[in-house]
């Protein structure tokens, strides 16, 4: 079952998969916020890529008619619904992209940093701050 | 040919995504996600997908990055390196990746015209396009006909992003704010 033509054949969805996880790894091994996102939109360009690939066909044409609509009815068109698909999620990518890209401003003005772990120790000491001053109200220590 | 412009750019896009892990700078890093979407793109021609190739290059590759740079002025230019160790990432990013290459071996050869994805719903679409709708190109025939209710509601969500931003970074959130330490300061 595994010969050389069904290796040639996933061959290219195994690449996507490689830079997919290129992208992910930039998620979850960086500290740094902006560096985050720029992991998470290669991750994402990489499963757009990997959904127009599902709708190649071999030897197709991009799926647009002639201007004069004589369609010949052995043209080959490439499968047009993964295009749709990948259209409106690219643009809902760029909104997704910008929020997180907000949050980081307003972390950064409130914290003064946009590393994952300075921003984790501000948040710890102020945490043991708000314990100490509510646990002497409530006369013990916190 | 096709096979070896596709393989080409794989390697280009590969070293681009490596790039980006290595380097610290963040512009140099959100420049390199801007050369990623473009490659992307060519990528889409190659695929047959011209449409989503223009959307690409003009908003993955275009305002993303504007978007980003802006950040980064408001924010730091340069990654402070981390102290944790980088094995358990790669373990967790390694086994992902080998689940979904198990995940692809069910899947058709590529490029094969009877798959599932391609013999439904998609032949109908191109089989009907030209009585029913009459325009030449296909993809905008679904997208703002066969399927304008979808392209409706990613207009609300743009729409709610937007006001997202504007309530996180804009006037209208820290006019609450100052209230807020107006009214402390009584």
């Amino acid at each position: 079952m595994y010969d050389l033509e069904f290796i040639v054949g996933h061959l290219h969805y195994w690449l996507f998969i490689v830079l997919m996880m290129t992208g992910f790894y930039i998620v979850v091994s960086r500290g740094n916020l902006v560096k985050k996102i720029v992991g998470l939109n290669i991750f994402q360009t990489s499963v757009f890529m990997f959904y127009i690939s599902m709708g190649k066909v071999d030897g197709g044409t991009a799926p647009i008619f002639p201007v004069d609509m004589k369609i010949d009815p052995a043209t080959v068109y490439s499968n047009p619904v993964p295009h749709v698909l990948i259209l409106t999620a690219i643009v809902v990518g760029v909104a997704t992209t910008a929020l997180g890209l907000a949050l980081i401003v307003r972390i950064r003005e409130d914290f003064g940093t946009i590393e994952e772990e300075e921003i984790l120790k501000i948040k710890r000491k102020i945490t043991a701050e708000e314990n100490r001053d509510h646990g002497a109200g409530m006369g013990g220590s916190a | 040919m096709e096979a070896f412009i596709t393989y080409t750019l794989f390697a280009m896009l590969v070293a681009t995504a490596l790039a980006a892990v290595q380097l610290n700078r963040l512009f140099a890093v959100v420049m390199l996600s801007g050369v990623f979407s473009l490659l992307s793109a060519v990528l889409f021609v190659v695929l047959d997908a011209p449409d989503v190739a223009f959307t690409e290059a003009a908003v993955g590759a275009g305002i993303s990055t504007v978007l980003m740079l802006g950040t980064l002025a408001l924010t730091s230019r340069t990654e402070k390196s981390s102290s944790r160790s980088s094995a358990i990432p790669l373990l967790v990013v390694i086994v992902t990746g080998i689940v979904l290459v198990y995940g692809t071996l069910d899947m058709p050869n590529f490029g094969s015209a009877n798959t599932p994805a391609n013999t439904h719903i998609a032949a109908q679409f191109i089989e009907k396009t030209p009585h029913q709708i009459d325009v030449p190109n296909i993809v905008t025939a679904i997208l703002a006909s066969y399927r304008g209710y979808d392209t409706l509601g990613e207009v609300v969500v743009v729409f709610t992003a937007g006001i997202g931003v504007l309530l996180l970074i804009g006037r209208l959130g820290r006019r609450g704010e100052r209230q807020k330490q107006i009214g402390r300061g009584e």
